[in-house]
């Protein structure tokens, strides 16, 4: 299968290596992956701190890149979630010819990385190895706008090695919700805290999740604590091997 | 016609708001508690029900239908209300129900009132408007009493006195009721309520309720509550008056079952309430000789007309976004600078009065989507959200320094080439407050995020320019 990957805006500057391990996973599989490169961003911060206007705009890139795409990938369930609960609607208030019709036959082929696996490719085990103690994260997105359910705790049991522990109030916000980070900061770290206990509580070595969005805000708590938890994005897990 | 909604219109934004709220522990650990408390339960008996998504989707769809045609089912409403016995008052705004209220204890000459779960007075601030007509309101309402007695404004829409604990209560009461000695049992603390209440009860002639539903087909108030009081306030005293929001109709009786499966369920996380009160108009001999009804607008016909928004009217005030909330949880209802508070307030609260005294509201979400799955009434609260953010920045009113932030990462995304640059950019100025791998802390707007948290700095490549290293190198 062709598959093109939208590695999202903040992963390719932020995160690196979560595009390769995508890119080293599905190649495992057999299948080609495609990077066009005139992508950028789905819009989904401008689109929830009210700027739908430019919200509008980068969603109509997005859609001339790869409305031709075989499958997307796409590693950030929120960006995901953006698309599938929003992207219809701005086609429509838009007044652009055909916009609508082409967001309409594209989001069927969009898969948030865990569903590709899992759904789209029906595998479970890919070989990973990574003998350590991981709690799950799950997101906000993940959770209740994909109902991605135990799709990411699927692929994390069938790793070699690896021991998955649960969290205390695990379906909590970590309170990043993005600009509403920056915007009330305080509030923030607030959720942050009461969500770090509950992770730190697990005695886990490393804190995973779908969204890299999360694991900064979790991450950056983390390493400020100066704690020996780690966070690292599902797809990096999986493209260990031994 | 000018639109209140309690004191909203002189608070802080939310940000410095909840900036003080959270430094207090005290708080915190109440509203943790009490929170949790009740979203255990209202997840255990809502689990129980085979067909819950039915009845939310029944419900949202009955609340559509009548805000459709409110106007039918309002006069619907004031006829089987009038046929009944019943008195029918409109009010436009909070000061013109004031003064239906009051001119109508004026009229008995009544120098006392008992009230009983009305949250829509605390909206129009009756109490203050009683009182500067000489009329002494008495709260009945356990917790109303409690935030009554500590001259506070209420913190959660169905536990108003949520941010108060045992002990609290006890020397509050200690205080203002005049007595001796106290307890701190539960069994203390509501035998001294009863006490002050009872006496109240007795001798007061006129009782003001608000109104769960109002059912259209027969004209009758339904009221539900845990504690006896509010059957108390209505059926003992002379006179009855009902305040009601106009969003607050059902078109039919039966309709009832939907609602009363939903609410109690929603909100203390009962299968039922103690006690349901309905009442239809004056029964001789029996309960108030006169009972008026006063329907609120406030600005509802104004939200009614916003085809998105509308929703926000829906809301049966169950208060489950509230407990579901994560932000809601840590600051309390105080934060948001009015008596509707979490996300329905963060919804309501800028619909009803001028967004320029609440714009903040809005963003006081993380976008979650924890209210929307518990509201029973399917109100899409995060949609609502994006709703009135967009509405504020595109009437200018966002921050410029926000502004000139999301115009300019607008244009660093409108390309491949742009992007490289801005990627190079951001390496660049990332330079002077990076430390190890870390930036620990940030000027500006970002200041904020590095006061607890480290961020990443950013990696020598990106995943674009490793990709073309990538190709280049396979092309060779
Ligand atoms: S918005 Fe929904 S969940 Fe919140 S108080 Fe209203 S009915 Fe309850």
């Amino acid at each position: 299968m062709r598959i093109s990957l939208f590695v999202t805006c903040y992963n390719d500057l932020l995160f690196p290596e979560t595009g390769k391990a995508v890119v080293a996973i599905l190649e495992r599989l057999g299948h080609e992956v495609d990077f066009p490169i005139a992508q950028t961003c789905c819009g989904q911060m401008h689109y929830n701190t009210g700027y739908q206007s430019d919200a509008l705009t980068l969603m109509r890139r997005f859609v001339s890149v790869f409305r031709e795409a075989e499958v997307v990938c796409v590693p950030s369930s929120s960006c995901v979630a953006m698309m599938r609960d929003h992207y219809l609607k701005l086609a429509a208030q838009a007044s652009t010819p055909g916009l609508e019709a082409d967001v309409k036959t594209l989001l069927p082929r969009i898969y948030e990385f865990s569903e590709l696996l899992t759904d789209k490719l029906g595998v479970e085990d890919i070989g990973a190895f990574f003998p350590h103690e991981v709690v799950l994260h799950v997101s906000c997105h993940a959770l209740r706008s994909l109902r991605l359910g135990d799709k990411p705790a699927r692929l994390l049991r069938k790793v070699r090695g690896l021991t998955l522990v649960e969290p205390a109030d695990g379906e909590d916000c970590c309170g990043f919700g993005g600009t509403f980070s920056v915007k009330n900061a305080d509030v923030s770290a607030a959720i942050l805290a009461a969500k770090i206990q509950g992770l730190l509580a697990t005695g886990a070595e490393v804190c995973t999740a779908v969204d890299n969005s999360c694991l900064m805000h979790i991450g950056g708590a983390l390493q400020r604590q100066r704690t020996a938890m780690r966070t690292l994005h599902l797809a990096e897990i999986l493209a260990t091997s031994q | 016609m000018s639109v209140r909604v309690g004191l909203a219109g002189t608070a802080p934004g939310f940000p410095e708001a909840a900036k003080t709220l959270l430094s207090n522990t005290q708080l915190r650990h109440n509203l943790r508690h009490a929170t949790n408390v009740i979203r255990k339960k209202r997840e255990r008996v809502v689990a129980e029900m085979p067909d819950w998504q039915d009845l939310r989707n029944t419900a949202h769809e009955i609340k559509n239908h009548v805000l459709r045609h409110l106007d039918t089912y309002l006069e619907q409403f004031e006829m089987a209300c009038v046929r009944a016995g019943g008195h029918v008052h409109w009010a436009r705004d909070a000061d013109e129900a004031n003064r239906i209220i009051v001119g109508l204890i004026q009229e008995r000459g009544h120098k006392e009132v008992i009230k009983v779960k009305t949250m829509t007075s605390d909206e129009i601030q009756l109490n203050t408007a009683l009182q500067s007509a000489g009329i002494t309101p008495y709260e009945t309402d356990l917790a109303d009493l409690i935030v009554q007695l500590g001259g506070d404004q209420p913190s959660h829409i169905v536990v108003p006195a949520l941010h108060r604990n045992r002990m609290e209560i006890r020397k509050l009461f200690l205080e203002k009721m005049g007595l001796e000695s106290l307890g701190d049992r539960p069994e203390d603390l509501t035998e001294a309520a009863r006490q002050y209440l009872r006496e109240r009860f007795l001798r007061v002639k006129t009782g003001i309720s608000g109104a769960n539903f109002a059912i259209a087909e027969t004209g009758s108030i339904c009221v539900v509550e845990s504690e006896g009081n509010a059957r108390m306030c209505t059926t003992l005293p002379e006179m009855l008056i009902t305040l009601v929001g106009i969003e607050k109709i059902i078109p039919k009786f039966r309709d009832l079952e939907v609602f009363l499966q939903l609410l109690p369920r929603s909100a203390t996380g009962e299968r039922m309430n103690p006690y349901n009160s309905i009442w239809t108009g004056v029964t001789p001999g029996s309960g108030p000789q006169a009972f008026h009804v006063v329907l609120l607008d406030n600005g509802r016909t104004k939200i009614l007309t916003d085809r998105e928004s509308r929703a926000t009217l829906d809301c049966i005030r169950c208060g489950a976004c509230l407990n579901a909330c994560p932000v809601y949880r840590q600051t309390g209802g105080h934060a948001y600078g009015s008596i509707y508070s979490g996300p329905i307030g963060a919804i309501l609260t800028p619909q009803l009065q001028s967004m320029e005294h609440s714009q903040t509201l809005p963003y006081a979400s993380s976008l979650c989507g924890a209210c929307y799955e518990v509201c029973p009434v399917k109100i899409d609260i995060p949609e609502i959200l994006l709703r009135l953010r967009n509405r504020i920045v595109s009437n200018g009113d966002a921050p410029l320094s926000e502004r000139i932030a999301m115009k300019s990462a607008a244009v660093a995304l409108s390309g491949p080439r742009l992007l490289r640059i801005a990627h190079a950019a951001a390496r660049l100025g990332q330079i002077p407050f990076k430390k190890g791998g870390a930036i620990r802390s940030l000027p500006g707007m970002l200041a904020g995020w590095t006061e607890v948290r480290d961020l990443s700095a950013i990696p020598k490549q990106s995943f674009r320019d490793w990709w073309k290293e990538r190709e280049r190198a396979k092309a060779k």
